[in-house]
């Protein structure tokens, strides 16, 4: 089911056009990935979606019906250029963004409790934010993003700032929310990430859409008929092309490109005349590539 | 609780409970009354040494005519002037010696002060004021007519023109120019700092909120309208609040420093009066008052200050969101405060020439310039508050706020659509050009 739907959707600032026809669905209960260069128009769509700046045309329908500025609260939305107050103490900040968020007092100490517990961060409460490190700060920020429970998150670069450790535990908490019915839109540059947590993902460039659809199967669709081949004797060209073949401890890495027309079995059945086959792995591009690749001009 | 009274809640606490704000309400008072007190008392401190005076009259005419008070003692010698003259010892331990060696009706230049320091003037003028009443007495007995010295005391006259204002049904109040011009100024100046300084502080909030990014965050919950209107009354509420502090802390302080020294207080004026009586001063009024300071508050009882006191919260709170709403403007259109000044310029220079407006209208508080200054809304809170006194026609004073209200709910429109754009700006150097495309966004 369709959680959030975008449909062609323009905007148009003095001088030039931030998006330009934009249409994307997001399926419920999923992670989300919105990608593209910087300037793409990723954060005007953001914005959008959180009814911050209206769109010129186009519209924006959450759960099938067009959004309004109440429905907001079902949102939680944490921006790439994130700030907290410098001299209020974090827990105070805390609350007071919560319940700009509707919660009442009450439930977001509940809550907040329960968060600060999780992330053991109990002793900053009565820290001032300027005390705290870019890092710290950002899971302040975390928190206080999903502390109403919101239906769909919005995350703009939440990784940045971060050290592996808690990145790591970042993405559990988004896959735990994830395996609770939260649906989550990501925007990030960070490929690896993508690859790791989406399921679909919509890449933005110059405004406009350029690359639609589930991630396994975008990376499918850009295979480039590659195989990974580790054997015991080296390999004779023969009804392929060899790219590069290296030898490590008496095993043989090749790295091959096959004729569109052949088949993996007919492939595999000339080597197998050849040597003893121990691994046969096709090398699908990465989103890195994809992306690089999708948003480099052509010549 | 609605958003904007969170908003309104959290810019007023974070103020309120600053340290500066805190010190700066409570020493502000203390300061005041401290300066004025300083110099009541330094005005006020007498010597408490009874300062001797050895009289030497040749001609016996004027024996025990000088009494002793509580500052001087008077003693008579029969003794001649040379015995001290040439005895610095026995001079060192008086104070002066006044020296008659004639008829004093007949040669005003007979009686000499001697002293080896300058005696002050207070000295000098009470003992010419007993010595000049004793004589025109005798001269006036000379005449050997039958009261004339009742005649004489009656033809005395002391002009003191009163100011008296007709109000309502004929009743009369007792005005003062002066009095007007300072409450004026006071009023105009309060409300002058006051825009400029909770001015600057909506503005640099507001680039704080946005250099912080933390406006990023809280626009996906709140309307960038709440945002700057939570902050715009957060911020006057802070204003009020510092404002009745210092009015209440400078009334309880004057009270209580009051009742401390209010007995010296009593004690002097009552010794000036008699001071006054002895030299033949008949003061005006019963009360022991001196007849200015008389005037002065029957011309405080006159002035109506439930008007002027309402007034003044009307256009203090007029100017102020007149002028923050365009500073919230600037202060979103910048990326950093060292950029505000370029935009706030133009901001200030109407503030500044409302001050001035407001000092030369209060020469001519009816005058074309004054009027239309309090008419004009980007003056009219100051220049308006100086005209106040003067006693301004009610049509005036209506049609006067009724401009400034329509002028802040237009500026707040426009501070909205600026500010609305300018928060989500980065990095971009702003024009006025700029600007002025985003009010049609």
């Amino acid at each position: 089911m369709t959680l959030l739907e975008v449909k062609n959707v323009v905007k148009q600032f003095d001088g030039h056009r931030a998006l330009d026809g934009v249409s994307l669905e997001v399926p419920e209960n999923s992670v989300y990935g919105l990608l593209g260069p910087n300037g793409a128009g990723k954060t005007t769509l953001i914005r959008i979606i959180n009814c911050i700046t209206a769109p010129d045309s186009g519209e924006v329908l959450l759960n099938g019906k067009r959004m309004t500025a109440e429905d907001v609260v079902h949102i939680g939305y944490l921006p790439e250029e994130r700030g907290l107050y410098k001299k209020m103490k974090v827990g105070e900040q805390a609350l007071y963004l919560a319940q700009l968020r509707g919660m009442t007092k009450k439930d977001a100490q509940k809550a907040l409790k329960y968060w600060f517990e999780k992330f053991e961060i109990q002793t900053w409460w009565d820290k001032k934010v300027e005390e705290l490190s870019k890092g710290m700060a950002q899971k302040v920020q975390f928190i206080t993003t999903i502390l109403h429970e919101p239906k769909l998150l919005i995350f703009d670069e939440p990784f940045s700032g971060f050290d592996p450790v808690n990145a790591e535990q970042l993405k559990r908490e988004i896959l735990e929310l994830r395996d609770k019915g939260v649906t989550i839109i990501f925007s990030t540059h960070n490929m690896g990430t993508v690859e790791d947590l989406c399921e679909n993902i919509s890449l933005v460039d110059k405004a406009k859409v350029v690359l639609q659809g589930n991630v396994a199967e975008i990376r499918a669709s850009h295979a480039t008929n590659t195989y990974q081949i580790l054997t015991k004797k080296a390999l004779d060209v023969n009804g392929f092309e060899l790219i590069e073949s290296k030898q490590k401890n008496g095993i043989f890495e090749s790295t091959i490109k096959k004729d569109l027309s052949d088949t993996n079995n007919l492939l595999l059945q000339r080597l197998m005349k050849q040597t003893e086959i121990l691994s046969f792995q096709e090398i699908l591009p990465s989103m890195n590539d994809i992306f690089i690749d999708t948003v480099t001009p052509k010549i | 609780m609605s958003k904007i009274n969170l908003i309104i809640k959290r810019e007023y606490t974070t103020r309120v409970m600053k340290k500066s704000f805190i010190l700066l309400t409570f020493l502000t008072p203390l300061l005041l009354v401290g300066m004025i007190g300083l110099i009541v008392w330094m005005g006020g401190i007498k010597d408490d040494n009874i300062k001797k005076i050895i009289v030497i009259d040749q001609t016996n005419l004027y024996k025990d005519l000088l009494k002793s008070n509580e500052s001087y003692s008077f003693e008579y010698v029969d003794k001649q002037i040379d015995t001290y003259k040439n005895n610095p010892d026995q001079i060192k331990e008086i104070t002066a010696l006044l020296y008659i060696n004639g008829d004093l009706s007949k040669n005003p230049e007979a009686a000499v002060l001697y002293s080896e320091k300058q005696v002050n003037m207070e000295l000098k003028s009470y003992i010419s004021g007993q010595l000049n009443k004793y004589i025109e007495e005798q001269k006036l007995a000379a005449y050997n007519i039958p009261d004339l010295k009742q005649m004489v005391e009656k033809s005395r006259t002391d002009i003191d023109l009163k100011t008296i204002k007709w109000g309502e049904g004929g009743k009369e109040k007792e005005g003062s120019a002066e009095l007007a011009m300072i409450i004026g100024m006071i009023t105009a100046f309060i409300i002058y700092m006051f825009i400029v300084i909770y001015g600057a502080q909506v503005m640099s909030g507001v680039v704080q909120e946005k250099t912080n990014r933390i406006v990023e965050v809280i626009i996906s919950s709140v309307k960038p309208f709440e945002l700057m209107m939570g902050k715009i009354i957060g911020i006057a509420l802070v204003g009020l609040t510092q404002f009745f502090m210092w009015v209440v802390l400078t009334v309880v302080i004057s009270m209580v420093a009051g009742s401390v020294i209010g007995k010296n207080i009593d004690a002097d004026t009552l010794q000036q009066v008699s001071q006054m009586q002895q030299m033949g001063m008949q003061p005006t009024s019963t009360q022991n008052l001196p007849p200015e300071l008389q005037n002065l508050f029957s011309a405080l009882t006159g002035m109506d200050f439930v008007k002027i006191g309402g007034l003044f919260i009307l256009y203090f709170l007029g100017g102020y969101l007149l002028y923050a709403s365009l500073f919230a403007a600037v202060g979103s259109a910048v990326d950093n405060e060292t950029d505000t000044q370029q935009f706030s310029m133009p901001i200030m220079l109407p503030i500044i020439f409302a001050i001035y407006a407001g000092i030369f209208s209060a020469e001519n508080p009816d005058g074309p310039l004054a009027f239309w200054c309090s008419m004009i809304p980007f003056t009219s809170p100051i220049v308006m508050m100086v005209r106040l006194p003067f006693d301004v026609p009610a049509w005036q004073i209506i049609l006067s706020l009724s401009i400034l209200i329509l002028s802040f709910l237009g500026t707040t429109w426009v501070a909205a659509k600026i500010y609305r754009t300018g928060i989500l700006m980065y990095g971009k150097k702003i024009t006025w050009g700029e600007m002025w495309k985003w009010l049609k966004y």
